[in-house]
């Protein structure tokens, strides 16, 4: 989406409940200001914005929090939809690009989602653990996970208010149908703060490096409707699999080869069925909780079939 | 949820007679690799399917390579499992396994004609582990239930794949509804000593081999996760 086409949705989303006016109508008048008379963008949409005041006989603050609807971070199921957060900054990371000014983790009680700002937006700097009112932020989507990027209509106010984050826990079931590449024994990058997995003991960002070994599994749950892929850390693939890093180890050492690990594994549990339970990062459920479900309940499988 | 998002087929869930019965194909789109869909008769594609059930015979019917068929039971009929040397690991799991077994299976439909014109529908095997009678009885349940919603939702306005079926296959939807509903009425009726014991023995006989601990007499036979 252009800078102008984003200025103007946000503008004909701030004066939605006052006037009909269209995005295309306000674009085109922004787009006259900036490309015919030179305008700069800030001055244009201050003098589109005006023109719209008056028409709805309006002041400026009243313009307020505009149209944008207020929600928590966990409901944002949609792309390109202009929403208000109440919201901590839990995490800043590293930009990896120039045009990015921030990028990190903010969290409400439902979850947390990631955030971008850029430096064409010249908004001010959020600082890790404080509370906000962001309004205008439009949410994005990638491959089923969404963000939220902050704009040069973003309103930032901070406010004096503690915040429970959230973990986004979920709850999924179904039959172990797979279980993905870098499962098993592997390695992770040593470097502070860099737990990346090795590949060919390689870091992708340290390069070459003595990595440290792990236990993990990257499997997919299916209930024959849909899949959820589903990550268990050192203590989860222990639990599941009854194998500890030692024993992990002492089998890849024997059998001069890590792939056997993972394989190992795969006949305990690929093909059984589990409920597990935890906080959603991305497309993965991170397990927390997971059980077994045990026998099924037959009289209660034969009773709803017969409801259908 | 997105349409973007590069998605994994789901595994659908169906019972031995709806799968040998589905013997039209289909793709979405022209791309050369786009995935090909067998069509089940209750009116749903399926691109992957997973099913539990006794491992009855197996044989290497390979003639320069080894080539593994093995016959899969569950309470509708046989599904056939075919795996040679693009499928090692299934393949050695064949080799390796002892019929009878509980036996899990990940794997992809595929089809192909007999010289007299019939067409067979068989599954190359992603994956096959051996399971308990627990997990058998939850998919069976599980089987049963998803085939009659898939039967109830035949006649909906805009289900595609029920036109489709309509279309290329004459068989009744409401046989495998009877099928899922008699294979759960099955499941109910030896709830009681015969499973429990074919279970025990079952768990047992998987305890010597890799679970440890397990109770021979708990009849779920499963490890706690």
């Amino acid at each position: 989406m252009s800078e102008l086409r984003q200025e103007a949705e946000a503008i004909a989303e701030q004066f939605s409940d006052h006037l009909n006016v269209d995005a295309d109508e306000v674009e085109e008048r922004l787009e006259n200001l900036v490309n015919e008379y030179r305008v700069p963008l800030d001055e244009a949409r201050r003098s589109v914005t005006n023109g719209y005041l008056e028409d709805a006989g309006m002041e400026r603050d009243e313009l307020g929090r505009g149209g944008s609807e207020s929600v928590l971070v966990d409901e944002i199921d949609e792309d390109e939809q202009w929403v208000d957060l109440r919201v901590k900054l839990v995490d800043l990371w590293e930009p990896r690009s120039d045009s990015i000014s921030q990028v990190g983790l903010l969290g409400d009680e439902s979850g947390t989602i990631k955030f971008v700002a850029f430096e064409t937006s010249d908004l001010p700097e959020l600082t890790e653990g404080q509370a906000y009112e962001l309004s205008n932020v439009v949410t994005d989507e990638y491959e089923g996970s969404y963000s939220v990027k902050l704009n040069r209509t973003t309103g930032i106010t901070e406010i004096d208010e503690a915040i429970e984050v959230g973990d986004n826990a979920d709850t999924v079931e179904g039959a172990l149908v797979d279980i993905q590449s870098g499962s098993g024994l592997i390695k992770r990058c040593p470097e502070d703060d860099c737990t990346r997995v090795l590949q060919n003991g390689r870091c992708s960002e340290h390069g070459q490096v003595e990595g440290e070994f792990d236990l993990r599994i990257k499997g997919v749950l299916d209930d024959g409707e849909t899949v959820s892929e589903v990550i268990f850390d050192r203590e989860a693939t222990e639990k599941l699999t009854g194998m500890g890093l030692e024993e992990a180890k002492d089998m890849a050492m024997d059998a001069l080869d890590t792939t056997v690990v993972a394989e190992e594994m795969a006949d305990d549990v690929l093909g059984r069925y589990y409920r597990v339970t935890g906080p959603t990062f991305g497309r993965y459920v991170l397990v927390d909780e997971m059980e077994n479900p045990g026998e099924v309940d037959v009289e209660a499988a034969l009773i709803e079939a017969r409801s259908i | 949820m997105s349409q973007s998002a590069p998605t994994r087929e789901v595994a659908r869930r169906v019972f031995a007679s709806e799968f040998n019965d589905a013997g039209y194909t289909f793709t979405e789109s022209d791309d050369e690799r786009a995935p090909v869909y067998a069509l089940l008769p209750t009116g749903e594609s399926s691109n992957r399917v997973f099913f539990v059930g006794t491992l009855t015979e197996k044989e290497d019917v390979g003639e320069d390579s080894e080539y593994w068929r093995g016959r899969i039971v569950d309470p509708t009929g046989t599904f056939f499992v075919y795996a040679g040397q693009y499928q090692p690991e299934a393949a050695s799991k064949l080799r390796d396994l002892e019929a009878p077994a509980y036996v899990a299976v990940v794997g992809k439909p595929r089809t192909y004609e007999t010289d007299d014109g019939t067409v067979r529908v068989s599954v190359r095997p992603e994956s096959i582990t051996e399971v308990d009678a627990a997990t058998r009885d939850r998919w069976v349940a599980e089987t049963a239930t998803r085939t009659i919603e898939r039967v109830a939702a035949f006649d909906d306005e805009g289900n595609e794949y029920a036109r489709m079926a309509r279309e290329e296959y004459d068989l009744d939807p409401q046989t495998y509804k009877a099928a899922a509903l008699s294979a759960l009425e099955d499941l109910d009726e030896g709830d009681g000593d015969e499973l429990a014991g074919d279970a025990a023995e079952l768990a047992g006989d998987a305890a010597d081999e890799d679970l440890g601990d397990v109770d021979p007499t708990d009849p779920a036979g499963t490890p706690e996760p």
